[in-house]
C-alpha cells in the first residue's frame, strides 16, 4: 500500500493550480483533503502524474453566504461547515447530511467540494446538492463556467468536469420559508457508504425527493405531496426507475423498499419541518 | 503496625504496567524496532486468480529496476526450503508461495526485495505472470462433489479427512428417542482483524547455517519445528525472536509462520537481511481466517425436552492448503460436543475439505463459535418444535451441579462449575423479568422484540494431543503419542535482589506482565512495581517449549499458574536460606512486606532484597543441604491432558469455563437493523486474578463475536474472487456499533490450575453470535437464520410481496446474480443515423473499433473476428492499463453479433459477453441494443467491488456511445476520442 511516484505542487494561488491543470490535464489530480484519493493512490487504484494541492490557496477558501445563497470553495473543509452556528437555520439539509459524511476525522481534512469532485453515488454532499439545485462553479485557464448540479453528476465517480477544470466552488440555496427539509440515510456502520441516503424538499409546490447510493449517481425526483393519494406509486416507480443492484451490504430489493419506506418517511419529515 | 497490608495483589485490578508505554505512542512493536544495515524491503505480488496454473514469470524488467536486488518466485524458494508438513497422511505438500499453480486470491506468485517498500512496489507491477485460468472451488460441500475441480491432486480430490466417532450408544438412543429434532448450519468465515499486521525480519548466516527471525509470531512454539524443518535446519538453527509489543492477534498471528519461511528463504538467497510488513489488502486477502463450516446437527429428544443423542456431520472448509495447525479447529472442540450439557451417547463425523479460498488458521474462539451456533441453535429449535421455553430445555439437559469432575462422552474432563446455580443467577441478575415484560409490551405495539439465550462451556489450555484425534488410532500409535501442554516460567533474583520474570507467553496486548507481577509479588511478599516482567521470547535463549505462545486462552489457567509454582519454589529455597540465619525452622519464615521474618518475631527480619542477594554475594553462607537461589525455571504441564484414548476420547482442554448469556434486541420493522438492547453474559471462569483484565476480555471478545454476527464475513464469489479486500467491505464494529454488556461472574475455582484461574479470554466469541442469532429469531418468530445478520435478508422476512413498477425500466436485466456475486449484467440501446450495413462493417474494422474501444492504444487484428489491444480503462482518478482480446461470434450479418472480451491487468482481470442487435427502424436511422454480462476478478474486485457495477456501466456505456458517434459520421477523429476518453494527448 506504497503510492506509485508522483510530483507533488502545492500551489500558492488559484492561477497556479489552473496552470498546472491546464498542462497536465488527466495526469493531474487536485488533492482537496485526500479522504477518498489518498487511499486510491495508496491501494494503486489511481496513478496520476502530478497532485495539485489547493489547500494553500486562500481565495478558495472562503464561505460566503449572500442571503439567498451558501457559496463553499474549493479549500473549505467539511467540519467548517459542519460548525457553522448558524447553519441549521441556513440550510437544514446540508446540517442534517453533513454529520453522515464519513467520520469526525474523515471530515476534519476533507472538503465539500471534493466529495463532489470523487461523485461517488454514494455521497451525501452530492446528493444535497442535486436535492437543492445547487450549481457546481467550474473554472479552468481559459474559462469560468457554471454547472446545475443536476446534470453535473454523469455516472460512477463521473462528472461534467473536463481535466483542466477544477470545481472552484459549490453554492447551494439558503432555506426558505415555507420548505422543509429531512434528511435519512441507511447504512450498516455509522458513517460507511449509504445503502440508501435520501433527501427531501417539502414546499408550496410539492415534494422532492434526492436518492442515494441506488443508482449510479444521485438522483432527484419531483412528487405528489405528502398525503396525496398518488404518491405511493409515484415512489415505487422511482425505487424501480433507479435500478439497483445487489451487492455484498443489501440487494436490489431491499434499496427499492428503502426508497418506498424511507423515501416516504422523509418526504413526511420534511413536511412536517415546514412548519 | 495497624496499616493491614492487602491480603494478595492477586484479585485486584491494578493499574496495567503495560499502558503507560502503549497509551503515549513508546510501545516497541517490530515496525518500531528497526532493522539492520542493509535490509531488504520485501513485497508480495499475490494471485489475482482463485485457481490458476502459473505458465510463465516474466521478472526481468522488475530485476531491472533501480534499486531492486532480487525477484524470487516459487521455484526459487522451493530451491532453498521444503514443503510445510501438513496435518494429514496424504501426498500433498504445503508451499509458503504458489509452485506452478495458484489456489486462492492473495496467494503469493513472487517476491521483490529492494531498497525500500515503494521501490520493491514498484516492481511489482513490472512482473508478467502468464496464468491459465482453471475452475474453482469455493462452497466445500459443492468441493466434496465428484466433478468439482480439485486444488491438490495428491488427495484425489478435495477431501483431506474423513473420520466418524461414536461414542455411548447413539443408534439405539435415536431409535428410542420420542423425537428427531435437526438444524443445519452454514457459518460464515471471519477473522477477529488485530491492528497491526504480520511483520517478519529475517537474517541468514551462512557461515554456521542459521536462521535468525524476529517476527509477530504468536505461537504455539510447535510451529517452531515446521519453520526450522522448511527452512532446512535443525531447531537449534533458527532463533525465532518477538518483539516486546504485538499489536493484537487473536490468533491470527499463528498464521505468520509461512511468511517466516518465505522471508527466511528471501534472506538466504539475496545474503541479506530482510524486512516484511504486511499490509492491510494483503491481510484482508492472504493471513488467514476462522473456518467456514456446514454442519447438520440432529438431537434425539424426550417430549420434556431431553436431549437423548446428538448425531453431528460436520464438513470443514480450511481453504486451498491445508496448513498446520489445521484442522485443529475442527478438533480443539472435540472433547467438548456436548457443550454445556450431559448427553451420553454421540455421533460425529468430520469432512476437512479444500476449497479456493485462504488457508485458515486460529482465531479467537478457535472452533467454538461453528459448534455452539448449531448446538445453541438446536436447543432454541428444540423449544420451538416442542413449544417448550427455551430455558427450560437448556435446565433440563445442563450437567448437574454434583458431577464434577464430569467426564463429557466425547472425553472432555470438565474440571468444575455450578450450572445451573450459575445459570439462576444470570437470569436474575440479567434482569430476564423485565427483559420480558419489555418483550410483551413491545409486541403488543406491533413491534419486533426478541430474546434469546446461550449456554456454552468455554474450554481453555489446549491439549497438544488434540489435534492426533484426526488420526486413527492405529496411526496415532505408528506416530507416538501426543499430549499435554508445558508451561513455562523463569523467575530470576540479581545481585541487588531484584526480581525478574519471564515467560513464554508473547502476549499481544493481554497485561499479561502486570498479573505476572501479582502473583510473583504475592509469592515473595514484595509489591507488583517491585517485579520486572519480560515477555519478549527468543527461542535461542529462553525456556520454551511446543506450548509456549499465546492462544487457546492458556495464560492465566497455565502460564501465571507456571511463574506462581517457580515463585514459591524459589521462596521455599530462601526461606531454607533464611532459617539459617533467623534460627528459625524454614516453615516458619513469612515473606511480607519486603522482609522476610521470623512468624512468631516481626522484629526477627532481614530484608528480602539483602537474603535475596545472598547467593551471589555470599553462597559460602548458604546452609550446606540448599542449593542456591538465584533462578528458578519450571515446566508444568497437567496429567489430566492425556493423549486421545483407543476409543478417540479426548480431554482436548484443561479448563472449563461455564458462560450464560441472554440477549435482547429489537429489529427495526422498515430496515430491519437489529438493535441490541440488553446484553448480560455470566462468567464462571475460575478465580479472578484481575477483574479489569477479566472485564476486558469478554468486552473484546463481546465486540468481536457482535461483529462476527451482524458485519464480518470473508465473502468470495462463485468463481472465487475475493469481495472484502478492504475495511470498507469487510465491516468490523466500531464503539458506535457495540453496546457495553452486562459481565456477571459466578466464580468455581478449578481444581486443576495452580491458581484455580480458567481461561476466560475466547467464550463470548462462542457464545454471542449464537446469543444474538437466537434473540433475532425469536424477534422475527424465525426458524432458521444465518450470519452475518444482514439487514437487507432480514428484510426478506418482513416486506411482503414487493409492488410491480407501472412501466419496467429497460435496464433492467434478467434474474441478478445472488448477493456478493461479482457478475455484472447490463443492458442498453443507441440510436444511430446510419445503416445496419454500415455499422456492421464498422463492428468488423480494426480502425473503428481502435476509434470506439474505451481507452484502446493500439488494435491488432488476429483473424477477420478476433482483435488485440491494448487499452487503459477507469472510471474517475482509477484507472489501469489492460491487455484486452476481443472475439466476435455468432455472427448473422447485419443483425446480430456476441462480443466475447477479456482483459488483464495490474488492477485485475475481467471475462465479458455482449449480445448486440441492430435493428433498421428508417433509411438512415438504426437502433443498436446490447445486453452484456461480465465477471471481474482481481484487485478491482476484491478492493473496489462497490464501484465495479457502475463502472462497468460508464465503459459499457462509452463503448457504445462511441460506437453510434463514429457510425452517425461525427466528425471526430481517433486522437479527439482518446483525449475525451483519457484526456491523454
Amino acid at each position: 500500500m506504497k503510492p506509485a511516484a508522483f510530483d507533488y505542487v502545492r500551489a500558492e494561488g488559484a492561477t497556479e493550480a489552473l496552470e498546472v491543470l491546464h498542462a497536465e490535464g488527466a495526469n493531474a489530480r487536485v488533492l482537496a483533503g485526500g479522504q477518498s484519493l489518498l487511499p486510491m493512490l495508496n491501494m494503486r487504484l489511481a496513478r496520476p502524474a502530478v497532485l495539485v494541492d489547493i489547500m494553500a490557496v486562500t481565495e478558495w477558501r472562503r464561505v460566503d453566504d449572500d442571503g439567498s445563497h451558501l457559496r463553499i470553495g474549493a479549500a473549505v473543509r467539511q467540519v467548517e461547515i459542519e460548525q457553522r452556528a448558524d447553519l441549521a437555520r441556513r440550510q437544514p439539509l446540508l446540517a442534517a447530511a453533513l454529520p453522515w459524511v464519513g467520520h469526525a476525522q474523515t471530515r476534519s481534512r476533507g472538503t465539500v467540494c471534493g466529495s463532489v469532485a470523487h461523485a461517488d453515488p454514494s455521497a451525501e454532499l452530492p446528493l444535497v446538492l442535486v436535492a437543492l439545485d445547487g450549481r457546481v462553479h467550474l473554472r479552468s485557464r481559459r474559462r469560468a463556467r457554471q454547472v446545475p448540479a443536476t446534470g453535473f453528476f454523469t455516472g460512477m465517480m463521473a462528472t461534467a468536469r473536463a481535466d483542466d477544470e477544477i470545481i472552484e466552488a459549490v453554492s447551494l440555496p439558503c432555506a426558505k420559508p415555507g420548505t422543509g427539509y429531512a434528511f435519512r440515510e441507511v447504512s450498516r456502520r455509522h458513517g460507511d457508504f449509504a445503502i440508501i441516503a435520501c433527501a427531501a424538499v417539502v414546499g408550496e409546490r410539492g415534494a422532492r425527493l434526492a436518492v442515494g447510493g441506488v443508482a449510479d449517481r444521485p438522483v432527484t425526483r419531483d412528487l405528489p405531496a405528502p398525503g396525496s393519494p398518488g404518491l405511493p406509486d409515484a415512489l415505487n416507480q422511482f425505487a424501480w426507475d433507479l435500478d439497483a443492484r445487489d451487492d455484498l451490504h443489501a440487494t436490489a430489493r431491499y434499496r427499492r423498499e428503502m426508497v418506498r419506506r424511507i423515501g416516504r418517511e422523509v418526504i413526511e419529515e420534511a413536511q412536517r419541518c415546514r412548519a | 503496625m495497624s496499616t493491614s497490608a492487602p491480603p494478595t495483589w492477586v484479585g485486584r485490578s491494578l493499574p496495567r504496567v503495560e499502558d503507560a508505554a502503549l497509551l503515549t505512542g513508546r510501545g516497541r512493536y517490530i515496525d518500531d524496532l528497526g532493522a539492520p544495515p542493509g535490509t531488504l524491503h520485501a513485497a508480495i505480488l499475490r494471485s489475482p486468480h482463485a485457481h490458476a496454473s502459473v505458465e510463465s514469470i516474466d521478472t526481468a524488467r522488475a530485476r531491472e529496476l533501480p534499486g531492486v536486488a532480487a525477484v524470487l518466485t516459487g521455484a526459487d524458494i522451493q530451491k532453498l526450503t521444503t514443503s510445510l508438513v501438513v496435518g494429514v497422511k496424504a501426498p500433498v505438500e504445503c508451499w509458503p508461495i504458489g509452485v506452478g499453480r495458484v489456489r486462492y486470491v492473495g496467494e503469493p506468485v513472487a517476491l521483490v526485495l529492494a531498497r525500500d517498500r515503494y521501490r520493491a512496489e514498484d516492481a511489482l507491477d513490472l512482473i508478467e505472470v502468464g496464468y491459465r485460468p482453471l475452475p474453482a472451488v469455493v462452497d466445500p460441500r459443492v468441493a466434496l462433489d465428484g466433478g468439482s475441480p480439485v486444488l491438490h491432486e495428491g488427495l484425489g480430490g478435495n477431501l483431506a479427512s474423513d473420520r466418524s466417532f461414536r461414542y455411548g450408544d447413539p443408534e439405539r438412543a435415536f431409535a428410542e428417542a420420542a423425537h428427531r429434532i435437526a438444524i443445519e448450519i452454514e457459518y460464515p468465515r471471519s477473522a477477529c482483524t488485530p491492528i497491526e499486521t504480520y511483520g517478519v525480519v529475517a537474517e541468514y548466516d551462512p557461515g554456521i547455517d542459521a536462521y535468525d527471525v524476529l517476527a509477530n509470531f504468536q505461537g504455539p512454539f510447535s510451529l517452531h519445528a515446521v519453520i526450522a524443518r522448511a527452512l532446512k535446519v535443525p531447531g537449534n538453527r533458527l532463533r525465532l525472536r518477538t518483539p516486546p509489543e504485538s499489536g493484537g492477534s487473536f490468533g491470527i498471528k499463528q498464521a505468520v509462520f509461512p511468511y517466516i519461511v518465505l522471508m527466511g528463504a528471501a534472506a538466504r538467497a539475496t545474503g541479506r537481511p530482510v524486512k516484511w510488513i504486511e499490509d492491510r489488502l494483503e491481510h484482508l486477502a492472504a493471513s488467514a481466517c476462522a473456518t467456514n463450516r456446514f454442519t447438520r446437527l440432529e438431537a434425539g429428544v424426550t417430549n420434556e425436552g431431553r436431549i437423548t443423542a446428538l448425531a453431528w456431520d460436520q464438513v470443514e472448509d480450511c481453504g486451498a492448503h491445508l496448513r498446520a495447525p489445521e484442522p485443529a479447529t475442527l478438533y480443539r472442540m472435540h472433547g467438548n460436543m456436548t457443550g454445556a450439557y450431559d448427553i451420553r451417547h454421540v455421533s460425529i463425523r468430520n469432512r476437512v475439505v479444500l476449497t479456493n479460498k485462504m488457508p485458515t488458521g486460529l482465531n479467537r474462539g478457535f472452533g467454538g463459535p461453528q459448534v455452539y451456533f448449531a448446538l445453541e441453535r438446536l436447543v432454541q429449535r428444540i423449544a420451538r418444535t416442542l413449544s417448550l421455553d427455551p430455558l427450560d430445555v437448556i435446565r433440563r439437559n445442563l450437567v448437574p451441579a454434583d458431577a464434577f469432575p464430569y467426564r463429557t462422552a466425547t472425553g472432555a474432563l470438565l474440571d468444575s462449575g455450578d450450572y445451573p446455580t450459575t445459570m439462576a443467577k444470570a437470569l436474575d441478575q440479567g434482569g430476564l423479568a423485565e427483559l420480558r415484560r419489555k418483550r410483551d409490551a413491545a409486541r403488543a405495539a406491533g413491534r419486533l422484540y426478541g430474546i434469546g439465550y446461550a449456554a456454552v462451556v468455554e474450554p481453555s489450555v489446549s491439549n497438544m494431543g488434540y489435534i492426533t484425534t484426526v488420526l486413527t488410532a492405529a496411526e496415532r500409535r505408528k506416530a507416538g503419542p501426543k499430549n499435554g501442554a508445558q508451561a513455562t516460567a523463569t523467575i530470576n533474583l540479581d545481585a541487588v535482589g531484584s526480581v525478574s520474570v519471564h515467560v513464554a507467553s508473547v502476549p499481544q496486548g493481554q497485561g499479561h506482565r502486570t498479573v505476572l507481577a501479582q502473583v510473583v509479588a504475592d509469592a515473595l511478599g514484595l509489591r507488583p512495581q517491585d517485579i520486572r516482567v519480560i515477555t519478549d521470547m527468543d527461542t535461542a535463549k529462553d525456556a520454551w517449549s511446543i506450548a509456549s505462545g499465546n492462544y487457546s486462552s492458556r495464560f492465566a489457567p497455565a502460564v501465571a499458574g507456571a511463574a506462581h509454582l517457580a515463585a514459591t519454589r524459589l521462596r521455599e529455597r530462601l526461606a531454607r536460606i533464611a532459617a539459617a540465619q533467623l534460627n528459625v525452622p524454614a516453615e516458619e519464615v513469612l515473606f511480607e512486606g519486603g522482609k522476610v521474618r521470623a512468624k512468631a518475631n516481626p522484629d526477627n527480619a532481614l530484608s528480602f532484597s539483602r537474603l535475596a542477594a545472598a547467593s551471589h554475594w555470599a553462597p559460602g553462607t548458604l546452609p550446606a543441604d540448599t542449593q542456591n537461589a538465584i533462578r528458578e525455571t519450571i515446566f508444568w504441564t497437567p496429567p489430566e491432558l492425556t493423549a486421545p484414548t483407543d476409543a478417540d476420547e479426548v480431554n482436548s482442554s484443561l479448563c472449563h469455563g461455564f458462560i450464560f448469556d441472554i440477549c435482547a434486541v429489537e429489529v427495526d420493522r422498515t430496515t430491519a437493523e437489529v438493535k441490541i438492547d440488553r446484553y448480560v453474559t455470566m462468567h464462571d471462569c475460575g478465580r479472578i486474578l484481575h477483574p479489569g483484565m477479566v472485564a476486558g476480555q469478554v468486552t473484546g471478545g463481546f465486540a468481536q463475536a457482535l461483529g462476527a454476527a451482524t458485519l464480518e464475513e470473508h465473502a468470495y464469489a462463485a468463481d472465487g474472487s475475493f469481495l472484502t479486500g478492504t475495511l470498507a467491505d469487510y465491516l468490523i464494529p466500531t464503539v458506535m456499533e457495540v453496546p457495553e454488556p452486562l459481565v456477571l461472574h459466578h466464580e468455581t475455582p478449578s481444581p486443576f490450575t495452580p491458581l484455580g484461574a480458567k481461561g476466560v479470554g475466547e467464550g463470548n466469541c462462542m457464545s454471542t453470535p449464537v446469543c444474538i442469532a437466537n434473540a433475532v429469531a425469536d424477534a422475527l418468530d424465525l426458524d432458521d437464520i444465518s450470519l452475518p445478520l444482514l439487514p437487507a435478508r432480514l428484510a426478506e422476512h418482513l416486506h411482503g410481496p414487493e409492488p410491480a413498477p407501472k412501466t419496467r425500466p429497460t435496464a433492467l436485466a434478467a434474474a441478478p446474480a445472488k448477493t456478493g456475486e461479482r457478475r455484472l449484467f447490463g443492458e442498453g440501446q443507441a440510436t444511430v443515423a446510419a445503416p445496419a450495413a454500415r455499422i456492421w462493417a464498422m463492428l468488423l474494422d480494426p480502425n473503428t473499433l481502435l476509434a470506439v474501444v474505451p481507452g484502446a492504444h493500439g488494435i491488432e487484428k488476429i483473424s477477420d473476428t478476433q482483435f488485440r489491444a491494448d487499452v487503459t480503462l477507469g472510471i474517475g482518478p482509477v484507472k489501469g492499463r489492460y491487455r484486452a482480446e476481443i472475439s466476435l461470434s455468432d455472427l448473422d450479418p447485419p443483425r446480430a453479433v456476441t462480443l466475447t472480451g477479456g482483459a488483464d491487468g495490474v488492477l485485475g482481470f475481467g471475462r465479458g459477453r455482449g449480445h448486440v442487435t441492430l435493428r433498421e427502424e428508417g433509411p438512415d436511422r438504426t437502433v443498436i441494443a446490447y445486453r452484456y454480462e461480465a465477471a471481474i476478478g482481481g484487485k478491482v474486485a476484491s478492493i473496489g467491488g462497490r464501484l465495479l457495477d457502475g463502472a462497468a456501466r460508464v465503459i459499457i456505456g462509452q463503448f457504445f456511445q462511441a460506437l453510434a458517434a463514429q457510425a452517425g459520421g461525427r466528425r471526430r477523429g481517433v486522437g479527439a476520442w482518446l483525449r475525451r476518453l483519457l484526456g491523454r494527448p
